[in-house]
């Protein structure tokens, strides 16, 4: 694509460098250091920009159409408040490797350490939430830079990368030129998998009795979904998936035993402590799945898989590790299945399966279905029915979160997003809107709770402004639930803080910011109601659910146990 | 264990902070680091002397290898190398104290590079524990001043680490 070469200004070479990398949609909010850049924007039509309403709202729908797509988010903000108000953001991604590129406005070079209105160091301040970035010195490298940022962000494991832009380099002109590849010699991230390895892998595989399969959000990072299925049915091994990793291997499949960790089946944990080989796919042994370290896995040999090294033997020592992207070493590993000569031991495949079917059959995720009260649980599993499992689901933090991840069964991947890794109430909502932007047909839905929705409603009315037609179920308990629970169980009931004294009429709310508001007392009411927002096509739809008060995430297992030591509800303990 | 990580790394203005910072924010030791370009002005030179496990070792080599502007990571303990500290010392030097510095400074091979009526200021290069030796041979009352760069490091032999 050698076009005759044009002089630009910064920000034009901004927005070209942008349509250049075919960024479709840039979520920002204006302000001071970035009105070159904006300006430059007014003239264009290609790049088109979302005005959210708050910074943290830009980044949340970056993060959220990024993790629906698997595009990469770009965001725009301004110098000093508007650098700082998308850190949360800007961590959010970073804890679950979501793609992302964000653009700060910064005070020009030569006033850069003054103290001058709006500056704060914005390299220095997301250095450790990053994956890396940079401070644009000099127009010349703009173009470059942005290229790196796209390649860093996007390759490899992803993550964040964030650019501050002088307002100065943003005015100044140069030769636009965007690089059409990259070859930078300190980034070069794996692809294969260890020929050797994998064959190591694969024997050790075969020669298990007691076989367990962990998939993380690696694998639908990867867009390795397919190969992961293929390689379980494969083998027939029995399958869980970490909170990020749910929909990359079918949820309704028989080898599928449902989520592990703290607030996973018992089924999923009991086989994850009892097995003897244990393959751990684009996973990352995370604190909420392992429980206490030392009890963990304590039988097994561990292969693991994984595109960045450094999550290898981080927290857990491993026997056999494949460093490679996940798509490529899962492909090779099935070749090397089908070469291999040793054959699994199809009694003691029979026997763990049974073995399983019994920890099944303490219906670990029973609830009462007779109140009159509305469950939480229920309202999932009907939004579930009622989608037919064809949802793009977000989700916020708390009670809510674990309901929609144990009821909602994803069969494909991308549908489930959810801030795992650092756990951000006020995501779900901002997140829903970038996934409906990104798909307009599709059904999104929020599952979330009242003190995570009010963390950062005002993105109602960005969806209002470009038409997202999102659906917001709202597990309203009145308390924060997560909170109230772990003061029930661990703080002799003292609800210290975790109990809203005022909220607001989420009815009136909604219908105040131009949606439709519905408020639902009895599980009678909780199919009707879902039936009704979900056939309103085009319109936002607030469903205010008055669930249960007091009702508990089970089963659990608590801080320093191990994963053999759930507790199924306060009725039943098992194990 | 005592580890020296040598690190090839791009000469850009963030690089340093984001060793640094990598440290601190996952609690790993750092008992000194030294840094400068080296012939090629895009390319610098670390040495970093930290300490821990295997896996504590293994999991600081990881987290620097994935820092966007690390180009290489060599651990010098892994075959045999040399390791170099400069330190720039002024005691004071009067009477007796005079004539006795002097030899204490000829038996460690360092020099005199500075002398005042009252002081002397001595260079000395040598392994950090060289080093520390001199300083406890001194009378402490005499130590006025004490700079120390913290090791550079380099292996043996014909092999050279570069990118
Ligand atoms: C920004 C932020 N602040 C605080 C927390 C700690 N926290 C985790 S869950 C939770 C309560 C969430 O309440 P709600 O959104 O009503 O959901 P519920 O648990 O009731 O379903 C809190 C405060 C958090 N995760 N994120």
């Amino acid at each position: 694509m050698s076009k005759s070469k044009e002089i630009l200004r910064g920000a034009e070479i901004f927005v070209r460098a942008l349509k250049d990398e075919g960024v479709e949609y840039i979520f920002g909010y204006p302000g001071g250091a970035v009105l070159h850049i904006y300006d430059a924007l007014f003239k264009q039509e290609e790049v088109q920009h979302i005005l959210t309403r708050h910074e943290q709202g830009a980044a949340h729908a970056a993060d959220g159409y990024a993790r629906a797509t698997g595009k990469t988010g770009v965001v725009l903000v301004t110098s000093g408040p508007g650098a700082t108000n998308i850190v949360t953001g800007i961590a959010t991604a970073h804890m679950d490797s979501i793609p992302m590129v964000v653009f700060t406005g910064q005070v020009a070079t030569h006033m850069i350490g003054n103290d001058t209105f709006q500056e704060v160091d914005a390299v220095g301040i997301t250095r450790p939430c990053v994956k890396h970035n940079f401070l644009v010195n000099d127009v010349s490298e703009l173009a470059a830079t942005v290229k790196k940022a796209f390649h860093i962000a996007h390759s490899g494991r992803p993550g964040p990368v964030l650019v501050d832009l002088p307002k100065d380099i943003t005015a100044e002109s140069c030769v636009y030129e965007y690089p059409s590849s990259l070859d930078m010699r300190s980034y070069k991230p794996a692809i294969k998998g260890h020929p050797r390895q994998i064959k190591k892998a694969v024997d050790m595989i075969l020669s298990a009795r007691k076989p367990m399969l962990y998939s993380g959000g690696g694998v639908v990072l990867g867009e390795a979904s397919e190969e992961l299925t293929a390689f379980t049915r494969k083998l027939g091994y029995p399958i869980t998936n970490t909170l990020m990793g749910l929909g990359a291997y079918p949820a309704t499949d028989r080898q599928f035993i449902g989520m592990l960790g703290m607030h996973g089946t018992y089924e999923a944990n009991m086989a994850m402590h009892h097995c003897d080989v244990l393959v751990a796919i684009g996973a990352r042994f995370d604190d909420r799945v392992t429980g206490e370290l030392e009890k963990f896995c304590p039988y097994a040999k561990i292969v693991h898989i994984d595109v960045d090294p450094s999550s290898i033997a981080k927290n857990v020592a491993v026997d056999i590790p494949i460093v490679g992207d996940v798509k490529h070493v899962l492909a090779d590993m099935i070749k090397a299945l089908k070469e291999n000569k040793n054959r699994i031991d199809k009694a003691a495949l029979k026997d763990w399966w049974q073995q399983i079917k019994e920890w099944q059959d303490t219906d670990c995720l029973r609830f009462d279905r007779k109140t009159e009260v509305i469950k939480p649980q229920y309202v999932v599993e009907k939004l579930y029915e009622l989608t037919k499992g064809d949802a793009y689901v977000t989700s916020d933090v708390g009670q809510h979160q674990m309901w929609a991840a144990q009821f909602y069964k994803f069969d494909k991947p991308r549908r489930w997003i959810n801030s795992g890794g650092l756990g951000t109430m006020g995501f779900g909502l901002p997140a829903a809107f970038g996934v409906q932007l990104a798909l307009p047909d599709e059904t999104v839905c929020c599952i979330t709770g009242e003190a995570s929705l009010v963390m950062c409603i005002q993105e109602l009315s960005t969806c209002l402004q470009y038409g997202t037609p999102v659906k917001i179920i709202n597990l309203n308990n009145g308390y924060m639930g997560m909170v109230r629970q772990w003061q029930e169980f661990f703080y002799d009931s003292r609800y210290s803080h975790s109990y809203f004294e005022a909220l607001p009429d989420f009815v009136k709310l909604a219908e105040s910011f131009g949606h439709v508001g519905m408020r639902v007392e009895k599980t009678a009411d909780v199919e009707g109601a879902l039936k009704e927002a979900l056939a309103m096509k085009d319109r936002l739809v607030l469903m205010d659910f008055i669930t249960d008060k007091t009702e508990n995430v089970y089963p659990m297992i608590a801080a320093g146990k191990g994963q053999n030591e759930m507790h199924l509800t306060s009725e039943r303990e098992l194990a | 264990m005592r580890h020296i990580l040598s690190l090839l790394l791009e000469n850009e203005s963030g690089a340093l902070s984001r060793v640094a910072g990598l440290f601190s924010a996952r609690a790993f030791n750092i008992e000194s680091l030294t840094v400068a370009v080296t012939e090629d002005p895009t390319i610098s030179r670390m040495t970093i002397v930290t300490s821990g496990s295997d896996e504590i070792i293994e999991q600081i080599t990881k987290q620097l290898n994935k820092l966007v502007d690390v180009v290489k990571v060599v651990d010098l303990n892994e075959s045999n190398h040399i390791e170099r500290e400069l330190m720039l010392i002024k005691v004071s030097a009067e009477g007796d104290a005079r004539e006795e510095v002097k030899r204490l400074v000829d038996i460690f091979r360092g020099r005199i590079i500075d002398v005042t009526e009252k002081t002397y200021t001595i260079e000395m290069t040598g392994s950090g524990d060289k080093l520390d030796a001199f300083i406890e041979a001194l009378n402490t009352k005499l130590i006025r001043e004490v700079v120390r760069t913290g090791v550079s490091g380099i292996g043996r032999g014909d092999k050279a680490i570069t990118i």
